[in-house]
């Protein structure tokens, strides 16, 4: 309990500050994220869903600017350290890169290198950060960790020798293996079934404990958020509508934003949101959930709720909230 | 109800090419002496993990790829040995939806010649105005806007491609339709709408679904009875309530309690272990290697499928005493 609280009491380890991502196109600009900033401190496990679209991969991408060479325009600031990393060098931002914030990304197939062998992979981060001096014990080490019996013999091999969720297994390794304070998972698990799955989720949380490492999980599935994450970022079209704790969101009544509300009845009953995710090209004045929304009045469609702090720990960007008392259902 | 569809012992093998010095050849066994049975205006789904062999089963239904031991009795006729010439006919009563909907349909044919396509093909309709009206009607049904017929499918989102595929695949007025994983490339809003969609159209059409998924939330909610799948063999068979009320199988309840769910429940111990390859079947039970239950038995015998248990397992978890009754 002492320690949970003096970790609350930190500061925050990652500041995201009014990130934008904007994708310049033919027929105008594309705001794959607009404007989102949020907090991480150490130990933490935040979760950020959204639907295919909503900018969650953008998001990741941005904070360790892997999008820099791409057609993306980004801006706002990511301090971490006491350093934003926009205004960093290159060289600077390749000493945080993969040993201070790492990455698992979601295709292991196609994230790993076909032509290095696994222990290969793993090792160059190691060596790149911490020297070659035993780089090779440490990464089988780590194999082992990460839940690979024979890690000795795994080190050898090439990853299309390896299943789906030993190459993820691998990725985690990978990424945990210059013991980072951030892991940035981006739909991790998303590719493997669910037995693995749960295999690997229960993986990521070990190893998040044990090495007090802060978490940002990128995913869709609600389900994953329920049994992993403490706080959630609800993002819709690629910006924030809600943030939420687990605790607020799934076992309390709190009123919910009606997307975030809206997603909980279609993950478990399949109770469908009526309309799709509109073109990126054709943002409105308003809320954007507004055509979709069944609270929906007509300053919706007017005027953009802002995000404001409706209690502790707990911000939304609606006028009309729903839930706590029984949602009325459209 | 009659039944639509008899499976019986149905085996599917695929040798592998010898390689140079290779003396043995070897053979991926992808699927190991199916029965199974579809009644009339049945959802049977179909779950398993990837590799257990039931995307190769909804193949062999179809006879995409020739089933290498067995019977298929479709409607009371045996098609087990139909060549493609015979088959066209019943291509218009058995349709299938596909996974995929970005690699499913043709990006150079607009919406309305994917729908009509087969109309053409099977010459079911009689004038240029029965065919409009006929792709106009079923449009209508699958929730596709009349005006997006003469667009071409990169146009569309993925749940508004599925819906493409759904109405090509209904067009025909088919009795059996198999979803091969119809619904697990979309979005969980949009999932939620095709789910309903599929609902509603086997209701109104009275159609059977093989639903092939590996989605539990998804199978719970459309399912009338659940096959499930591991390593090419059918472990269990039983009712939608039965099942997940009270499963009999231990990979049953593995597959249950791994789907991430937002219910508050206990921790619940997962699954150790991979699938294992289906090239050296192992000698006893497929799931010995996994099963938190198994015991010396189940890794020298192979469990045969037990009615009184509805599953293929020595001690399955739905009868009293863990015991079956057949080993007393």
């Amino acid at each position: 309990m002492l320690l949970t609280l003096k970790i609350e009491g930190n500061m925050s380890l990652l500041e995201v500050k009014n990130l934008k991502v904007h994708f310049p196109s033919r027929h105008g600009i594309i705001k794959a994220v607009n404007n989102i900033s949020f907090s991480l401190s150490s130990g933490e496990v935040l979760a950020i869903v959204g639907e295919s679209g909503s900018g969650k991969s953008m998001t990741a991408l941005s904070i360790l600017r892997l999008l820099d060479g791409t057609d993306a325009q980004t801006s706002g600031q990511i301090i971490y350290d006491n350093k934003d990393l926009y205004t960093l060098k290159e060289s600077a931002l390749e000493k945080i890169r993969g040993n201070k914030i790492a990455m698992v990304f979601q295709e292991p197939m196609t994230s790993l290198n076909p032509v290095f062998s696994i222990g290969n992979q793993i090792s160059e981060s190691l060596i790149i950060h911490e020297g070659k001096k035993g780089a090779k014990e440490k990464a089988v080490n780590m194999l082992k960790l990460a839940g690979i019996a024979d890690a000795e013999i795994v080190y050898d091999k090439y990853p299309h020798q390896l299943s789906g969720g030993m190459r993820q297994r691998a990725m985690i390794a990978m990424a945990l293996s210059c013991t980072p304070t951030i892991l940035i998972a981006d739909e991790p698990t998303t590719a493997l079934d669910t037995t693995i799955q749960a295999q690997i989720l229960e993986l990521i949380r070990k190893l998040q404990r044990q090495f007090n490492t802060a978490l940002i999980l990128i995913t869709h599935d609600l389900g994953i958020v329920a049994e992993t994450a403490d706080n959630i970022i609800i993002l819709y079209c690629g910006e924030i509508v809600e943030k939420i704790s687990t605790q607020d969101l799934f076992y309390k009544d709190t009123l919910k934003h009606p997307y975030t509300q809206a997603l909980l009845d279609s993950s478990e009953e399949m109770i469908p949101i009526q309309g799709n995710i509109p073109s990126p090209l054709e943002i409105s004045e308003g809320c954007l959930f507004a055509p979709r929304c069944s609270f929906a009045k007509e300053n919706c469609f007017l005027e953009k709720p802002e995000l404001k702090a409706c209690a502790p720990n707990h911000y939304r960007a609606c006028f009309y909230p729903c839930g706590g008392a029984p949602c009325p259902k459209s | 109800m009659p039944k639509i569809l008899e499976l019986k012992n149905i085996s599917k093998t695929f040798p592998i090419p010898k390689k140079l010095f290779q003396k043995k050849e070897l053979i991926v066994h992808a699927v190991n002496n199916v029965n199974i049975d579809i009644h009339e205006g049945e959802v049977l789904a179909l779950v398993g993990e990837s590799g257990s062999g039931k995307s190769t089963l909804g193949h062999c239904i179809l006879k995409l790829t020739e089933p290498s031991e067995g019977t298929i009795i479709y409607k009371g006729q045996d098609i087990t040995h139909y060549t493609t010439k015979d088959m066209i006919p019943l291509r218009q009563q058995i349709q299938v939806i596909f996974q995929d909907p970005y690699s499913s349909l043709n990006p150079r044919m607009n919406i309305s010649s994917i729908i009509g396509e087969a109309l053409l093909e099977h010459k079911i309709t009689k004038s240029q105005e029965e065919y409009q009206n006929t792709i106009f009607r079923i449009a209508e049904l699958c929730g596709i806007p009349l005006e997006h017929l003469d667009r071409f499918p990169h146009q569309f989102s993925g749940g508004q491609r599925q819906r493409i595929g759904i109405a090509r695949a209904l067009v025909l007025k088919p009795s059996l339709v198999i979803c091969d994983e119809a619904v697990s490339a979309l979005d969980v809003s949009i999932k939620a709408q095709i789910i309903q969609l599929l609902m509603k159209l086997q209701k109104d059409l009275k159609l059977s679904y093989l639903f092939i998924s590996h989605d539990m939330n998804v199978v719970k909610h459309i399912a009338d009875r659940v096959a499930v799948m591991y390593l090419g063999n059918i472990v269990e068979v039983a009712s939608k309530e039965q099942l997940f009320s009270n499963p009999a199988h231990p990979y049953t309840k593995a597959l249950i309690d791994s789907a991430p769910s937002i219910k508050k429940r206990e921790k619940i111990p997962y699954l150790q272990g991979e699938i294992p390859s289906n090239i050296h079947l192992p000698e006893g039970c497929s799931f010995a290697s996994r099963c938190p239950k198994a015991k010396k038995k189940c890794t020298l015998e192979r469990p045969i499928f037990d009615s009184y248990s509805h599953s293929a397992c020595f001690y399955p978890n739905n009868t009293i005493n863990g015991e079956n009754h057949v080993s007393h």
